[in-house]
């Protein structure tokens, strides 16, 4: 029974631990910019493109790799298409990160074709161990401590350094802000760049994870980091966080729960449950400052 | 009399138009038509989204989840019985019933605007970018479903079996109603409530439109016609896949409404005739082209088309973000009747 219970708490925590960091990584953007990326799940198959490519070197060259391209990858989007749109409305810009997205995806497939390839990253990971008498795999911990660290030191970012503190300035009112002195171009191509690592760590942890790679594996991991991060009240990280991780706890109590010819609904209920809670708080669990407009 | 054909003007513009590239593409050969009756269905796809995006201005990613609760609905209620037991699961009463193609549509359309009604009384009540996100939602809900409930949809397997009665002509005749009804209704009191709370949502509340109600309502139409295309959609291809109604065809369609313009319908119209023949020009480039006067084909790598296509949209939202045509055609010869004092 209680190794059940360790088992699903497990689950959840890595499970949630990515949703987490992909909606921090739309969040981020979200905030300075109010831009839902959707372009953020191709930084994630970059990133996880490049694990493959480089999985026969060292761990370290891959990761370093991984981490180069979404961030590359990040700025430049930014600069070329986000930039010249920073004045038009959130529905454009929503429309815009859309069709990059496409277009990202789309220009994948031309030089590594739509099949998906296997990768054998860090297979290491993949053995149990055991805890208080309970069997978790590796992966799971290593998953589980990665995002600690991760959103421990992004905090730490936010809260104690000139960078992070601009970054919040520019999130909550990001006219004010640059009257202040921050550099509107700098803030935002530093929350790309953030966003972009964060892409990074979580291709790295999916494709261990997986042990796949495919052009459209970013795909399901933003949209559930969309969802995350409108529950959790758009344009509030820590609300960005928690909606991740609660996402990914309902989705591993459903699967766990759910008698087995339901499982495969699991993911509409899930969505069920966020109309739901959007249907009791229209502003999502933890309501961002500053982003209803004055009047 | 007079105001009225000014007011109808851009409706008969419209349907004009669109008679005219029907009855271009009819003296085609028979691919063309295929191509024309495939682009005359997105056309009320368009028109569809185009009735709650470009009315409330916020953006919808379910409404290709419409179009796939239409298709499936009309396929289920049209499929001859012997068809349906061969691949599916039913209860006896849906297994037996076989009800005519524009009973079947309807019910298509009709089961696609309740499922707008019902997701939208939460929905509806979302702003802006977090409206948008909650229909997208909607998408994925219905995407896992069709595409996991093996005994009544086939999973992911393809349905097959579906009676084929899509053709140029019927496919024009719903793009005509639709282009109507989308019309009819943006000239409605409802509709231009729902216009003043997309230019300023708090000071249409402060005038006391209901924000709420009105974009229901335009939601509602809007799941209508998209099912209508759905419909037309399945019994055109005579056979549905869960992931045909998924993200590349919501990209298609918001593209197509996004390039004309989503702000009229003069633009979704023209969105989708145009994206349709230059997508039909890179089809056939990626075939290969051979060029008259010179020993040489061109051709393109497959897949092209769709990069293309995305690179076109992010173009048009940098140096045109309204689109080809941002407001409705204008009466051309000046006024008709002396202005009233």
């Amino acid at each position: 029974m209680i190794d059940t219970i360790v088992q699903i708490l497990v689950d959840a925590v890595s499970l949630g631990g990515l949703y987490a960091l992909t909606a921090l990584g739309i969040g981020l953007i979200f905030g300075v910019m109010r831009l839902i990326n959707f372009a953020h799940g191709d930084l994630i198959t970059a990133a996880g493109y490049l694990v493959f490519l480089l999985a026969g070197q060292s761990v370290a060259v891959a990761i370093l790799g991984a981490l180069t391209v979404a961030i590359v990858l990040a700025v430049v989007t930014e600069r070329v298409a986000f930039r010249p749109l920073r004045r038009a409305d959130p529905a454009t810009l929503l429309i815009s990160s859309f069709a990059l997205s496409v277009f990202l995806q789309k220009t994948l497939i031309l030089f590594v074709s739509s099949r998906p390839k296997g990768v054998d990253f860090l297979p290491e990971l993949q053995q149990q161990v055991t805890i208080l008498q309970v069997h978790v795999q590796l992966l799971e911990i290593v998953t589980i401590a990665v995002t600690g660290v991760t959103l421990v030191g992004l905090s730490l970012f936010l809260k104690h350094t000139r960078f992070g503190l601009e970054m919040r300035a520019a999130a909550e009112n990001f006219r004010v802000a640059r009257l202040l002195g921050v550099r509107a171009d700098r803030v935002i191509a530093q929350a790309f760049a953030i966003s972009g690592a964060l892409a990074a760590i979580v291709a790295i942890l999916f494709t261990a994870q997986t042990g796949i790679v495919q052009p459209r594996m970013g795909l399901p991991l933003v949209v559930v980091a969309f969802v995350s991060t409108v529950i959790g009240g758009l344009g509030n990280l820590t609300g960005a966080a928690l909606g991740g991780f609660l996402v990914g706890a309902i989705s591993v109590l459903l699967q766990s729960l759910l008698p087995e010819d339901l499982r495969v609904f699991r993911e509409a209920l899930v969505f069920v449950a966020v109309i739901i809670v959007l249907l009791l708080r229209p502003q999502g669990l933890l309501p961002a400052r500053g982003l209803r407009e004055r009047i | 009399m007079g105001d009225l054909l000014r007011r109808l003007w851009p409706l008969m513009v419209l349907l004009l138009l669109v008679a005219a590239v029907t009855l271009l593409a009819w003296s085609g050969p028979i691919v063309l038509q295929r191509r024309a009756t495939l682009g005359l269905i997105h056309l009320v796809a368009v028109v569809g989204l185009y009735v709650f995006v470009g009315n409330s201005g916020v953006l919808s990613f379910g409404n290709v989840g419409f179009m796939a609760v239409g298709a499936y609905v009309s396929a289920l209620l049209t499929m001859r019985p012997a068809a349906k037991a061969m691949f599916l699961h039913l209860p006896a009463f849906l297994g037996d019933l076989q009800w005519p193609p524009i009973a079947g549509a309807l019910a298509g359309g009709l089961a696609a605007a309740l499922l707008a009604l019902v997701s939208g009384l939460p929905l509806m009540r979302l702003s802006g970018i977090s409206g948008s996100i909650g229909t997208f939602a909607l998408l994925v809900i219905v995407n896992v479903v069709i595409g996991n409930w093996t005994a009544v949809t086939g999973g992911q397997q393809s349905l097959m079996g579906l009676p084929i009665y899509t053709n140029l002509w019927i496919a024009f005749g719903w793009a005509a109603v639709s282009i109507v009804i989308a019309f009819c209704y943006q000239e409605s009191r409802s509709a231009l409530a729902l216009r003043a709370s997309r230019e300023d949502e708090a000071a249409a509340e402060a005038s006391g439109v209901r924000i709420h109600r009105e974009r229901l309502i335009a939601f509602v139409i809007s799941g209508f016609l998209s099912g209508i295309a759905g419909v037309l959609y399945g019994h055109l291809l005579g056979t549905l896949r869960a992931d045909s109604f998924y993200l590349d065809l919501t990209f298609l369609v918001i593209a197509m409404l996004v390039i004309g313009g989503k702000g009229s319908l003069t633009g979704a119209v023209l969105g989708t005739i145009v994206i349709s023949a230059v997508t039909e020009f890179l089809r056939q480039l990626e075939a290969g082209m051979p060029l008259p006067f010179a020993n040489l084909t061109l051709s393109a790598p497959a897949g092209l088309g769709d990069a293309v296509l995305a690179l076109a949209m992010l173009l048009i939202l940098l140096f045109r973000p309204d689109g080809i045509a941002g407001r409705e055609i204008a009466w051309p010869f000046g006024r008709l009747t002396r202005p009233r004092d």
